[in-house]
């Protein structure tokens, strides 16, 4: 059984509709990227699993349990799906080490001691140990995106959701959170994830998605996918991507 | 976008063009002198009008010339921006007609810069030498009204005590107007289909007391619980009601402050906090509400200003406070000037806080700007 499963799933803002029943699946210890120009679905396919937003039609299943719908304990839902945005959302007003310790510490019930040794056990493997007194407005880009990372962590989550998580980054900073989500990959972390990294997402994904005005339009593993798509809109995205010179 | 190889069109825009003739400075530069030597005129006159009606008071004769002759000499002071104007409107001329544009046109800036500088100041004594007329005027008949050394003296002692109501009733309203309009902003974002209730009932509220003016909510309360003989609340006393009318106004505005402030909080962090599994109150307790409290301390700060004014209001209900206390001179003395002295301690007292607001959201700006 796939460990989180995507039915269906439709959203609308108004009359304009994002998500035109989007049929999905996410394996334990696979990392699916989705793929497609802004606008196409990806970031709403994601707030939509982590019911940031509430779906309009069909259903998602976390482990074979319906997440999605009224009567579904979200808070329990995202204690499992932790997710990574675009623009970090750290907690301006904490330290860093707050920033991660708040939810394992307010909710999980995790002693404040036991969390705070777990959360410098995890900034010291992204390398930011040293910043744990510091705020975020002390750190770069790059540095308060592995710190976000951590934070969802910290829950102990069975999987993450990553929306264009360096996206908002300065070029050179990019390589530092995507090394983290690569070591990640390699420990078995089930991903979805959203990026315009075509390089990084041919090499780590264990399946690409491309979404097209709110379709699935084509899934396949990677190399397929980069080396042979079989839609032309596909074809189409990938060229376009090429000319900027970011594959 | 557009290729390296493009041909510019050699349109007008890129052709040579005249020099930019100086804009005309020499009338406004003569405007400026003709200021300043209009206004010492006027405060020479002042002066004397003022010695007139000072004849007899320790004011008179030889205090009222002395202050005459450094407020005119203060006044003649603008003779130096103002003939500064008329040399750099002469310069600019003749630089302008030697072909020497650039320097024509500074120099004509500089000119008109100092011709507004002068006239600025004219326009400031002027309209202190309007109000000097004005306490003179009818044989010092406004002077006497409002500005009694005599009942200001006589007053002062019992108004600052009185100040002492107003003082604890505007405190007290504000710690009980901080936790209600928290309370009632909490209640506005209540969320989901189970929240519908408590959202409208705060609206209604809101509205409500937005609606209906202080002074009306401090009437209602302090002769209205005393006659409706409510257990406990109608044996308070009246300054009890004035801080709960107050409460109950203000408590609307700051609701309203406060879910400015909420709303403020940028939507990315009540995702970040709900993606991690913190429950709606979680999320306002540890993530918006203490990002908002920043936000909202100098509309705050403002609010309170406001009510420690309203605060004056009460002698509508009798309590004795600083403007009740002055009124009771007033009338023993039929002179205002009593009033006037609670005017300038409210004066006194607001001011301080009002720098602080304008402190605070300039400190807020700039932060903001640092952080974007």
């Amino acid at each position: 059984m796939p460990f989180l499963e995507i039915d269906a799933v439709r959203k609308n803002y108004g009359p304009h509709e994002v998500l035109k029943g989007i049929d999905l699946s996410v394996e334990r210890h696979q990392v699916v990227t989705l793929i497609g120009a802004s606008g196409s679905g990806k970031s709403t396919l994601l707030r939509c699993v982590n019911a940031l937003e509430d779906i309009d039609g069909g259903e998602i299943r976390l482990d074979g349990d319906p997440v999605s719908g009224p009567g579904t304990d979200v808070n329990r839902l995202r204690r499992d799906v932790g997710m990574v945005f675009q623009s970090f959302n750290l907690f301006p007003h904490m330290s860093v080490l707050k920033n991660v310790c708040l939810a394992p510490v307010k909710i999980g019930g995790v002693p404040k001691a036991a969390a705070e040794e777990k959360a410098m056990a995890l900034l010291s493997r992204v390398g930011l140990a040293d910043k744990a007194g510091a705020h975020p407005d002390r750190l770069s880009g790059g540095q308060q995106q592995r710190v976000a990372i951590v934070r969802a962590l910290a829950m102990e989550p069975q999987a993450l959701l990553l929306d264009e998580i360096t996206s908002a980054l300065d070029p050179e900073l990019v390589a530092e959170v995507l090394n983290i989500v690569r070591e990640l990959a390699d420990d078995g972390m089930t991903m979805l994830l959203a990026t315009h990294e075509m390089g990084f997402a041919r090499e780590v994904s264990s399946k690409v998605c491309f979404l097209h005005q709110g379709v699935l339009l084509e899934e396949g593993p990677p190399e397929q996918i980069f080396g042979d798509p079989k839609e032309e809109r596909t074809r189409a995205f990938l060229r376009r991507i090429i000319e900027a010179g970011r594959l | 976008m557009s290729s390296g190889t493009a041909v510019r069109p050699a349109d007008k825009q890129h052709e040579a063009r005249p020099a930019a003739a100086p804009r005309p400075c020499r009338l406004l530069a003569a405007a400026g002198l003709a200021g300043v030597l209009l206004t010492a005129a006027l405060t020479v006159a002042t002066g004397a009008g003022a010695h007139g009606a000072l004849v007899g008071t320790p004011w008179g004769g030889g205090t009222t010339w002395a202050l005459t002759a450094a407020a005119t000499a203060g006044v003649l002071v603008l003779l130096w921006p103002a003939l500064g104007a008329w040399r750099a409107a002469a310069a600019s001329a003749g630089a302008w007609s030697a072909g020497r544009a650039a320097d024509a046109r500074r120099e004509a800036a500089k000119s008109r810069e100092s011709a507004w500088t002068s006239l600025g100041w004219c326009l400031a004594a002027g309209t202190v030498l309007g109000l000097v007329w004005f306490l003179l005027a009818n044989d010092r008949a406004v002077q006497r009204t409002f500005l009694d050394g005599h009942v200001m003296s006589l007053s002062f002692a019992d108004i600052t005590n009185a100040l002492g109501t107003n003082l604890f009733i505007a405190v007290v309203a504000q710690v009980l107007v901080m936790v209600w309009g928290l309370a009632l902003a909490l209640a506005r974002l209540a969320p989901g289909r189970a929240g519908r209730p408590l959202r409208l009932l705060a609206v209604a509220y809101i509205d409500l007391f937005r609606a209906v003016p202080a002074i009306i909510i401090i009437y209602l309360v302090g002769f209205g619980l005393p006659l409706a003989e409510v257990p406990v609340l109608s044996d308070l006393s009246p300054t009890w009601f004035a801080i709960i009318a107050l409460t109950l106004t203000y408590g609307a505005y700051v609701a309203e402050v406060y879910r400015a402030g909420i709303d403020g909080v940028h939507a990315g962090q009540t995702a970040a906090a709900r993606s991690l599994g913190l429950s709606h109150g979680a999320t306002l307790r540890y993530v918006v509400v203490p990002q908002a409290g920043r936000r909202v301390v100098p509309p705050l700060l403002n609010d309170f200003i406001s009510l420690q004014k309203d605060t004056a209001l009460v002698n509508v209900i009798g309590t004795i406070d600083a403007f009740n206390q002055s009124k009771i001179f007033a009338a023993n003395h039929f002179n205002l000037s009593s009033v006037t002295v609670v005017a300038v301690l409210f004066i006194v007292m607001t001011i301080p806080q009002a720098r602080l607001v304008d402190h605070l959201v300039a400190r807020d700006a700039r932060a903001r700007a640092k952080g974007a």
